[in-house]
């Protein structure tokens, strides 16, 4: 089958030997001054409640780890007092506020170095709520981003084929994983990682199209057990990356713990930066190729009315094909950008799958430009909602307008209007 | 290799409490997707919400058992309406992606730290189960050739099959009557249906409640044989788990889901008592596979055999092909 290819990859590279693994979650770091380890330096995690988590002292490596036992907003404490004569916090924040996803890795950074030379904003009494907000709404179109990467290629095969894709997020696990396993094993830089990663998504959703759905359209498979098939295959998927990852979650191999860049108050890691701009610019190529193309043409025409477009000489098949491959290549990006962002881990397709499901379905099913609006709108309400309710109930929200705006405009944002049901 | 302990759980798996729940739970999904073709893809939130029902009733607020059932039944007959009302005049695609969002929204409340004073958090909760279980009229377990069960089980099988029984017989003659016949037209064409002036949206309604109800028992039993409630067991692969047996019994049969669950769960305990003892035993060499990746191969099974069900047989081994609702649009 199509996963055998895929089977074959992992066994032969031996992917279960490598990483740096840590199940459950933590928030964790490395500290140094000018790249030399900085040991016996205590580091406190709270709950936001106020009670004590656990703390934890750098060890010879300069590494730290404490593991949390749920999701959620902790305060991360450095004891500035029992870092060494002479060093200190340089951006004067010994104190952070980070949020920690259920099953992950939080790296927390505390950029160190000689007292006097601060280059950051003299230490205040706490983070103000503006500061917040922008943190989050930068967070919040990070995301989004994300979402938007998966979303558009899901939207596109439930447009042209009318399949609701639930194995969409197993395409998005797909790209993470074959990233970790050039960025690891083969020991490509995580870049040429990523782009392997890509080109090999789109290829995984050509041939799940070749071999698997095109074979059941040709079945004249219906459109209800075509769906309930995406669930299975979805559970097969996920546990075969179980079986060949292991259930840990890992990090790719560099740029794991890059300190911010302070950009006004926000400070943002560079890596996510550059993240938002190739999601950007793969976003608005994919955009204006599907309206200034043939082939974007043909596949608007498909995704509109099939029966008209196969009677207008396109190739509906061939078109389907090509919506395939590039939506296993956005997924695989997302997945990337996914890992880069949170680590890696066999069910974080699936995780994010109800999410993307929420953006396409506000945006309109189908449309194009709706999932990428509908996945911003998921993105950041997801994050601002932390504001007034607590993280891990941030998704409920998403999930909760979902439902809302199925109850009042079915169609979505930039959905047509016609009777759905 | 211990063939006996082997064949023992697999045996057992026929009747044990964990397939009762299932054949409860796939009772309650036939109604949903095999009779009236509603993809509801939120049944576990049916059977959470009823154990939590039941739970918080007992280990939370202190109210007597019975009061916790009822309000377990309550918990389910209120999601149904609430699940039921947005969704009911869409789409069946519409409905399988709202109820999946609902079913974790649930799933996300009952873990949630914040209200974890009256859920337990993702600990659960314990300690509601003693009422039931001081009605136990058995002192000894049995022994009986493969069969080996405790006391504690054997009351929850009894009680777990008595229900199946009763939910069988009311699916049996809910189907038969009139109304029965109006839920089946609905799958089959609603607009005929309505033009003969029947409310499609209050039979649909109607059909939600009773597959949730009928599933909210297997909530129940699944919860009294664990004498623990824990939210991350109410996940969407449960609901998928249900689908698998439905359809693989055969979706719209009365007998279905109890023929699904029982194959089922016999099918995948074998596999996953086989494989570790082959492990052990050195048959399967460790670079294939580990005791912790044998875990894993028991889901992939599933997923392959849902895939193969749908392409090769839809109406699994007692249904009736036309009868499959399959084609929609």
């Amino acid at each position: 089958m199509l996963t055998a290819f895929l089977g074959c990859l992992f066994v032969s590279l031996g992917l279960s030997a490598t990483g740096a693994s840590a199940a459950g979650q933590a928030v964790q770091g490395t500290l140094r001054n000018n790249g030399d380890p900085v040991a016996g330096v205590t580091i406190a995690v709270t709950a936001q409640d106020g009670t004590a988590i656990g703390s934890a002292t750098s060890a010879a490596d300069g590494k730290w780890s404490v593991p949390v036992p749920a999701g959620g907003t902790y305060k991360v404490d450095l004891d500035v007092s029992t870092l060494p004569d002479g060093l200190s916090v340089t951006n004067g924040r010994p104190s952070l506020t980070v949020t920690v996803f259920a099953d992950n890795v939080r790296n927390v950074i505390f950029p160190l170095g000689p007292k006097g030379t601060s280059s950051g904003p003299p230490p205040d009494s706490g983070v103000s709520f503006w500061d917040r907000t922008l943190d989050l709404l930068y967070t919040g179109v990070h995301f989004g981003l994300t979402i938007a990467l998966a979303a558009l290629g899901l939207s596109l095969i439930f447009g042209t084929m009318g399949l609701t894709n639930f194995s969409h997020g197993e395409l998005v696990t797909f790209g993470a994983l074959m990233a970790f396993l050039f960025n690891w094993i083969v020991g490509l830089p995580l870049v040429l990682a990523a782009v392997v990663a890509v080109a090999l998504g789109g290829l995984f959703g050509y041939l799940q199209d070749l071999v698997f759905w095109g074979w059941l359209r040709r079945r004249r498979t219906g459109i209800i057990g075509m769906m309930i098939i995406s669930i299975g295959l979805a559970l097969m998927l996920r546990y075969i990356y179980l079986f060949m990852f292991r259930g840990s979650t890992q990090q790719f191999r560099e740029y794991v713990a890059q300190p911010g860049m302070d950009i006004g108050p926000l400070s943002i890691a560079p890596k996510n930066l550059i993240m938002d701009g190739v999601a950007i610019l793969v976003l608005v190529a994919v955009s204006l190729a599907l309206v200034l193309t043939r082939l974007g043409k043909a596949t608007r025409a498909v995704a509109t009315n099939p029966a008209l477009a196969a009677a207008s000489g396109i190739n509906v098949d061939r078109i389907i094909r090509l919506v395939w491959t590039i939506g296993g290549a956005l997924a695989a990006l997302s997945g990337v950008m996914l890992g880069i962002f949170q680590g890696i881990n066999y069910q974080m397709g699936f995780q994010m799958l109800l999410l993307v499901f929420a953006a396409v379905t506000l945006g309109g099913l189908g449309t194009a430009f709706g999932a990428l609006i509908g996945s911003l709108v998921v993105g950041i309400a997801t994050q601002l909602s932390t504001l007034w309710i607590p993280v891990e109930l941030k998704n409920v929200g998403a999930l909760a307008v979902l439902i809302i705006i199925i109850l009042f405009r079915p169609q979505g944002i930039l959905g047509r209007r016609e009777r759905i049901g | 290799m211990d063939w006996n302990t082997i064949f023992s759980v697999t045996v057992e798996s026929l009747i044990n409490p964990t397939t009762i729940v299932y054949a409860l739970a796939a009772i309650g999904l036939n109604v949903h997707f095999g009779y009236t073709g509603l993809l509801n893809f939120g049944q576990s939130a049916f059977l959470g919400v009823a154990a939590y029902g039941l739970a918080m009733s007992v280990a939370t607020y202190g109210l007597p058992f019975f009061v916790g059932i009822l309000v377990g039944l309550a918990g389910a007959v209120v999601l149904a309406l609430l699940l039921g009302v947005p969704t009911l005049r869409l789409r069946a695609d519409y409905l399988a992606i709202v109820t999946i969002a609902a079913a974790e929204i649930v799933r996300l409340l009952f873990r949630s730290v914040s209200l974890s004073k009256w859920t337990g958090g993702s600990d659960g909760l314990q300690r509601f189960s003693d009422d039931f279980y001081s009605r136990n009229p058995f002192t000894t377990g049995v022994n009986l050739w493969l069969f080996s069960f405790d006391r504690r089980e054997l009351w929850v099988m009894v009680v777990g099959w008595t229900l199946v029984l009763i939910a069988s017989l009311v699916v049996f003659l809910a189907m038969r009557s009139p109304w029965g016949r109006v839920i089946k037209a609905i799958r089959e064409d609603e607009d005929a249906v309505r033009s003969l002036g029947k409310n499609v949206f209050s039979y649909k309604m109607q059909s939600l409640v009773l597959g949730g109800v009928l599933g909210s028992l297997g909530g129940f039993v699944f919860a009294l044989s664990r004498a623990a409630v824990q939210p991350d067991t109410f996940g969407t692969e449960f609901t998928f788990y249900m689908y698998a047996i439905v359809i693989l019994g055969g979706a719209a049969r009365v007998l279905g889901p109890i023929l699904g669950a029982a194959l089922f769960w016999v099918l995948l305990n074998f596999i996953n008592a086989l494989l570790p003892a082959m492990i052990s035993d050195g048959l399967i060499p460790r670079w294939v596979m580990d005791a912790n990746q044998a875990g894993a191969v028991g889901y992939i099974l599933v997923g392959a055999i849902l895939i193969l069900l749908l392409i090769f047989r839809p109406q699994g081994i007692l249904g009736d092909k036309r009868e499959v609702m399959l084609d929609a649009r």
